[in-house]
């Protein structure tokens, strides 16, 4: 596709066209980022197209402490990154085995990873409350990183399973012959080949669980262990009138995953890519 | 293998608990009691039912149609040289790294009636009767929603679109230039049918989407006014978390998980058809 070639005239026109159009398309964004460093009485009383008196930090302040961020915000983190490290490890060893075993469910194993990885939520909501209740974890960190470590499984393992399938085998009938164990076949010759699609997980999974609602919604109660999302959605409650707080809690909310995504952008799009494209 | 049983035991198992949980009247306290159908005889003549699952259908329809097309018209137009267009491609695809809470704010902010960006707008260009109670009118307030999902779709749909684009092969489409093919036919006879399959994945994922959507509902209107933007996935909730009729709240699971699962295996078919010849 690199063949397409357009005329200089029609290529300005149209990268100009394309450049007011992304700009219209991130007003949200770029409003509410202004909308934050105003204060409420300012935009009330000359509506956001005035220009701004003066600029101030106080509703980052606000949501911040008396919105509870400072307390959201590393929760969020506390929930998101073993459920990266369980996932990832758990289904890199499921992938190994899918891809380079032949047993007999291998097939069906596959069909029901990446079946499950596709279910509305609702299905599971009740059962998954009620086996969290029963293991006494519900209301706690573990509630949710054990869900999420086990419902990721799916797409993870579907995802190494077939990244995996393209190595060749000579690489590892070579270490075999020289007496390594499986495990270490797996640990130090497999791991080390996969990492490229581990990163691009590794990403893709961080801004799903951290961005997580619903399931947070569910099994956690007590507002000290709330993440981030359903810290928001308490916040909203609490300064309903107030749409600076708002903002300024929405753009410190949206931090972690844009600089995620600014930073990985290719490991990000790549995850993407490999879960859907290739198949 | 534990992976296996960890998704056994926390989805799988689940999934056919729920089912037997729909034929109950399990309130979550008391023990649950067989009832038969009786949950889905009252969920078919429940008038909020019809409600969200005409609503899950608007959804549907919204995300296969506005994001694909924009997303696809994106692609192709960053797929040729434009300058910045690195620039161009984060910035749209940006939204989908927004968690759909956020994304719920700060459209909650745009369509607020006095303080919101969209009424302050259009005040100031003097297009005073436009400025409506968005979020507060049954007829808008579905559509407003579905438009803050569709905002953050839309890179989404693009990036699956470019990575298609990139792997068509470049001499196909030479060739069609050299028979005098004009960009249009090119488009519409050689692009656009080497992206059938992504297009089918893209269409698949999109519905599996529209019937998950749950959180940009909670966060900006809970299913009001008068349950006019009540969804599926919402009504399931309140039903079982809020008024605790669970087992009723697990009938609409089944009744989600049906329509899903037919989609679901439209998708299994194209993903593993090619897994199968390994």
């Amino acid at each position: 596709m690199e063949g397409v070639r357009i005329k200089l005239s029609i290529r300005i026109v149209l990268s100009v066209l394309c450049f007011l159009f992304t700009t219209l398309w991130l007003i949200p964004v770029i409003a509410s980022l202004v909308t934050s460093f105003r204060t409420y009485d300012d935009i009330l009383l000359n509506g956001f197209w005035s220009i701004p008196k003066s600029l101030t930090f106080n509703n980052f302040i606000e949501a911040w402490n008396r919105g509870g961020l400072a307390h959201y915000l590393p929760n969020s983190f506390i929930i998101t990154i073993p459920c990266l490290i369980g996932t990832l490890f758990l289904s890199s060893l499921g992938g190994y085995a899918l891809s380079r075993f032949r047993f007999p469910g291998n097939k069906l194993i596959l069909f029901i990873f990446v079946a499950g990885m596709m279910l509305p939520f609702q299905i599971l909501l009740l059962p998954v409350f009620k086996l969290t209740d029963a293991l006494n974890i519900y209301d706690t960190y573990w509630a949710l990183i054990i869900f999420h470590t086990s419902f990721q499984l799916g797409f993870c393992t579907f995802v190494l399973r077939n990244y995996m399938h393209t190595m060749p085998e000579e690489i590892l009938e070579a270490a075999r012959v020289d007496g390594c164990s499986e495990f270490r076949v797996y640990w130090q010759i497999m791991m080390p080949l996969t990492l490229p699609a581990m990163g691009a997980l590794a990403t893709l999974e961080f801004t799903w669980i951290f961005n997580d609602f619903l399931w947070a919604l569910i099994l956690l109660q007590r507002d000290a262990l709330k993440p981030i999302s359903t810290g928001m959605a308490t916040l909203v409650g609490q300064y309903i009138m107030e749409w600076t707080v708002i903002t300024a809690g929405s753009m410190i909310a949206a931090l972690p995953t844009v600089i995620v995504f600014l930073f990985l952008q290719r490991y990000f799009v790549s995850g993407l890519t490999l879960g859907a494209v290739k198949g | 293998m534990v992976p296996l049983l960890l998704f056994l035991m926390w989805v799988i198992g689940p999934m056919l608990y729920t089912f037997y949980l729909s034929f109950t009247n399990w309130d979550g306290v008391s023990s649950a009691q067989f009832i038969g159908i009786t949950n889905y005889i009252r969920l078919f003549k429940d008038p909020v039912f019809q409600i969200a699952l005409l609503n899950n259908l608007k959804w549907l329809v919204s995300l296969i149609t506005v994001p694909v097309i924009m997303g696809l018209g994106l692609a192709m137009a960053l797929n040729s040289s434009i300058p910045g267009a690195r620039v161009i491609k984060a910035a749209f695809f940006m939204p989908y790294v927004l968690s759909f809470i956020i994304v719920g704010m700060i459209f909650g902010w745009m369509y607020h009636p006095a303080g919101g960006l969209i009424n302050n707008t259009l005040h100031a260009i003097g297009l005073d009767w436009l400025a409506l109670g968005w979020l507060s009118s049954t007829k808008l307030a579905t559509w407003c929603i579905i438009a803050a999902a569709v905002w953050r779709q839309v890179g989404y749909v693009m990036i699956l679109y470019l990575a298609g684009l990139q792997s068509i092969d470049s001499t196909l489409v030479d060739a069609a230039k050299v028979d005098g093919c004009n960009s249009w036919q090119l488009f519409r006879r050689i692009i656009f049918p080497l992206l059938a399959p992504i297009t089918v994945i893209i269409v698949t994922i999109s519905i599996i989407d529209s019937l998950r959507s749950f959180d940009l509902v909670f966060i900006m209107t809970r299913g009001g006014p008068a349950n006019s933007t009540s969804v599926l996935a919402n009504f399931m909730y309140i039903e079982a978390f809020n008024n605790y009729k669970m087992g009723y709240g697990a009938a609409i699971a089944v009744i989600m998980f049906l329509i899903t699962a037919v989609f679901i295996f439209i998708y299994l078919r194209r993903v593993l058809r090619t897994e199968m010849e390994y």
